[in-house]
């Protein structure tokens, strides 16, 4: 295996179910080498890293977890593309052996492809320990490729699976995979191959076919596109005789009395069964630990009560805990006085000037040491969440809430991303992609970032504890507030007939549970703090010295330069240009503005832009001054913060999340109309039970509140309302 | 016709077909209940819906819905 002198490394596909370990695997064979790669021509963001065996190198792909190469989910069809279109050199199949017969499913479609590949026999050590058996060598004679038995949890077994690999690689044999469909499927794809040799590549031509037959649309247009213009000429060429093909799968149905993927489907489950009969021996069936586990868990008294249990546990420990005390001491005494105050000594020291102190010690320590105090909290909150994800609660969840959350147009997948965004917004957005009905996924996304994010908790601090005096019931209603937007956009929303899209079932796996590896939660948490680490030094770093120059210059008495109070300083002029939009809030002044308007960049920019604008070295009014001395004021702004349009990094990905210009526009504008009937009638309603006299505010706030009853209340319309009905659209005047 | 829906929890069936098409017939066939395959329903979730059943020797959660369309005996 040493005589290849080739210098480019190789491109090794890593696939698999979810659940199978995939990612363990993907781990043990790159270590530290990871990172995102850009494919084009397949949009996706599919992690890459480097293995190394004997000397040689390659290029691992981990593909997004599949049940299937159906052309139905977004994971589906990336997987396929990529193996289709990147032409990897090699294909490592992790299966799960405790769960072979639908692990093995996924099998057979990739050794239809005709790409060399190995299949990685994974949780062999638990299937021994359970006291069955797998006979390895027979079940790689009958699938016809090498299997190698690996433990990816233990690091066992990776040697030999690189080796075989890389083998196999080399030598660029497509597996000898000779399963056979019933006489008449067989008798139609043979039918169908002649007719589609000419415009498929030679060695995915089995794969096509069978593709072909299931009346695959993606794969037809696949072939029309063809990778070279020769192909595309081909294919036209061809156009009619593909005619030829739909009397042929019509023919084969009527015979069978049953549709084209479902006859694949069954005899390639049948096929399975046969092989796992022959290469498998189960002992008696007892009850696993996951199961003993389950009967509490999901119990039908017990399973709400404990789920409930633990997401308090888990925001007590990270944000009550973790976040009241290392928050408080990294905010005052890590950052104010072991960096900022000897900082500022050396500075003065050392002769710098006035404005370069202020610029380093205020502008940038103090902007980005506000975001920089929330790493900790941030820590154990994603530790803890890649915890009960790696250990396989996260599913036991989806299924514990799908009913309830589903009258809210959600998911019981939607559960994960509202948890994840209360972390952050990004990867919570991100992980909707697991919600199979679109419906509910696009529900999911526009909802997700009404719920607090961490970047938002600074805010509530500051608002309950400086201007409410830490009355007690002000932060949790913050959250409280999140939840109810959630709950009544859905019900509002789904009534739209936007919202209605293809049914799509909800299957949903409840994977065995088990012991969550350090080396995945570390993993896990990394990536999620990794893009808000990054947003501290990049986006909020720039941003605090553009607001730093910004509130430090202005045009005094016709002349530009360094000013004394912040009243002439070119910030206060922005933000009156948009004080008036926030006026019938409560907020109507140009700090807020501008604390509200830099919010978008990062949502913990508004606390540092009001730390910025009410020092009192400024000559700033207090905090409490800011809202006009009126605690109803200062809720409302921050429930407007609070609900809003999230930063840009979460609108980028909403943007791409959605994937439709239309849907991330409509996202945008019920965000903002959201928060805007929100804040309103928080402020004027508050104001007018508080004895103020009845207003124009008054009035509009009543109409809102109306409007929104009556959305909410009216009955589902038989008939879809059309697109782009906005019916709340008065709310944003 | 008897459907997956109508099997209490504990009991055993064996699947006939599975109605529906496009993505909703294939994505629950994906998942191993295939014509002919023996599920077992374990239990339903603490709000009455979804299910959970053994396919497979795998478990599996469902909507009542979905559960509505596979036909069993």
């Amino acid at each position: 295996m040493t005589t290849a002198t080739r210098t480019a490394p190789l491109k090794v596909a890593l696939v698999g179910n979810p659940n199978s370990g995939k990612t363990t695997l993907f781990n043990a064979l790159t270590g530290s080498t990871q990172h995102v790669g850009n494919w084009p021509g397949v949009t996706v963001d599919a992690k890459e890293g480097r293995a190394r065996c004997g000397g040689r190198e390659a290029r691992v792909v981990d593909l997004p977890g599949v049940y299937s190469l159906a052309p139905y989910t977004s994971e589906e069809v990336v997987t396929r593309d990529f193996l289709i279109l990147e032409e990897p050199d090699v294909i490592i199949n992790i299966v799960d052996a405790t769960n072979i017969e639908r692990n093995l499913y996924l099998s057979t479609q990739l050794l239809d492809m005709g790409i060399p590949q190995v299949i990685a026999l994974n949780m062999m050590d638990l299937v021994r320990k359970h006291g069955d058996e797998v006979d390895v060598r027979g079940l790689s004679e009958a699938l016809g490729v090498p299997v190698v038995e690996i433990s990816a949890l233990r690091g066992q077994g990776i040697a030999q699976l690189l080796e075989q690999a890389f083998a196999a690689a080399d030598e660029g044999i497509p597996p000898f995979f000779n399963r056979k469909f019933s006489y008449r499927v067989e008798d139609a794809l043979a039918r169908i191959a002649k007719i589609v040799y000419p415009v498929v590549p030679p060695e995915h031509l089995r794969w096509y076919t069978i593709k072909f037959f299931e009346r695959d649309e993606r794969i037809r247009a696949r072939a029309a596109q063809g990778h070279t213009q020769h192909e595309r000429e081909d294919f036209s060429r061809h156009q009619e005789l593909l005619g030829d093909i739909e009397p042929i799968i019509a023919g084969c149905e009527a015979q069978l009395d049953d549709t084209a993927p479902s006859i694949i489907t069954g005899e390639s489950y049948d096929f399975i069964e046969r092989v796992v009969a022959r290469t498998v021996r189960r002992s008696v069936e007892e009850r696993s630990a996951s199961e003993r586990i389950d009967a509490v868990v999901t119990h039908r008294l017990l399973g709400l009560p404990l789920f409930v249990l633990l997401i308090f546990t888990i925001y007590y420990l990270s944000v009550t805990v973790v976040g009241g005390v290392v928050t408080n001491f990294m905010d005052k005494t890590f950052i104010g006085h072991w960096i900022q105050a000897p900082l500022s000594a050396v500075l003065v020291r050392g002769g710098a000037a006035l404005w370069l102190r202020s610029l380093i010690v205020d502008g940038i320590i103090g902007g980005v040491g506000a975001v920089v105090s929330f790493i900790p909290q941030m820590v154990v909150l994603f530790m803890l969440l890649a915890l009960l994800e790696d250990c396989g609660y996260m599913s036991r969840i989806a299924f514990l809430l799908d009913r309830a959350l589903r009258r809210f147009g959600l998911s019981g997948r939607s559960f994960i991303p509202l948890l994840i965004s209360t972390g952050c917004g990004v990867p919570g957005i991100m992980s909707a992609r697991t919600i199979e009905q679109e419906s509910e996924r696009r529900m999911t996304i526009i909802t997700a970032t009404f719920m607090p994010c961490s970047a938002k908790l600074p805010l509530i601090a500051l608002i309950a504890g400086v201007v409410f005096g830490g009355l007690w019931w002000v932060a949790p209603s913050a959250y409280f507030l999140g939840i109810a937007s959630v709950v009544f956009s859905g019900l509002i929303l789904k009534k739209l007939g936007r919202f209605k899209s293809k049914v799509s079932p909800f299957v949903l796996e409840l994977p065995s549970y088990h012991v969550p590896t350090a080396r995945n939660v570390t993993r896990s948490v990394w990536e999620r703090i990794s893009a808000f680490v990054k947003k501290a030094f990049t986006i909020i770093l720039l941003l605090s010295i553009l607001l730093w120059f910004l509130s430090r210059f202005g045009f005094v008495g016709g002349r530009f330069g360094m000013v004394t109070s912040l009243d002439h300083s070119l910030v206060a002029g922005i933000g009156n240009l948009f004080a008036w939009v926030f006026a019938p809030l409560g907020f109507g002044n140009w700090r807020a503005s501008i604390a509200t308007l830099l919010g978008l960049t990062a949502k913990e920019q508004i606390v540092s832009v009001i730390g910025i604008l009410t020092s009192k070295s400024a000559g700033a009014p207090p905090l409490t001054m800011l809202f006009g001395g009126q605690r109803i004021a200062a809720y409302a702004f921050m429930a407007f913060n609070l609900l809003c349009i999230p930063c840009v990094v979460a609108v980028s990905t909403m943007i791409s999340e959605m994937k439709s210009r239309s849907w991330a526009l409509f996202t945008l504008t019920w965000q903002l109309g959201w928060a805007y009937a929100v804040a309103l009638m928080i402020y004027q309603l508050g104001m007018w039970a508080s004895g103020a006299v009845f207003g124009p505010g008054t009035a509009a706030a009543l109409l809102v509140l109306a409007a929104l009853l009556f959305a909410l209340l009216r009955p589902k319309p038989a008939r879809g309302d059309g697109p782009g009905c906005h019916k709340e659209g008065s709310e944003e005047s | 016709m008897k459907t997956l829906k109508d099997i209490p929890v504990g009991g055993s069936a064996r699947v006939l077909r599975v109605r529906g098409e496009g993505a909703l017939q294939r994505r629950i066939m994906d998942m191993g209940i295939t014509k002919g395959c023996l599920l077992q329903v374990r239990k339903t979730a603490p709000l009455g819906d979804p299910i959970v059943i053994l396919v497979r020797g795998y478990q599996l959660s469902l909507r009542k819905a979905d559960a509505a369309l596979i036909e069993v005996q």
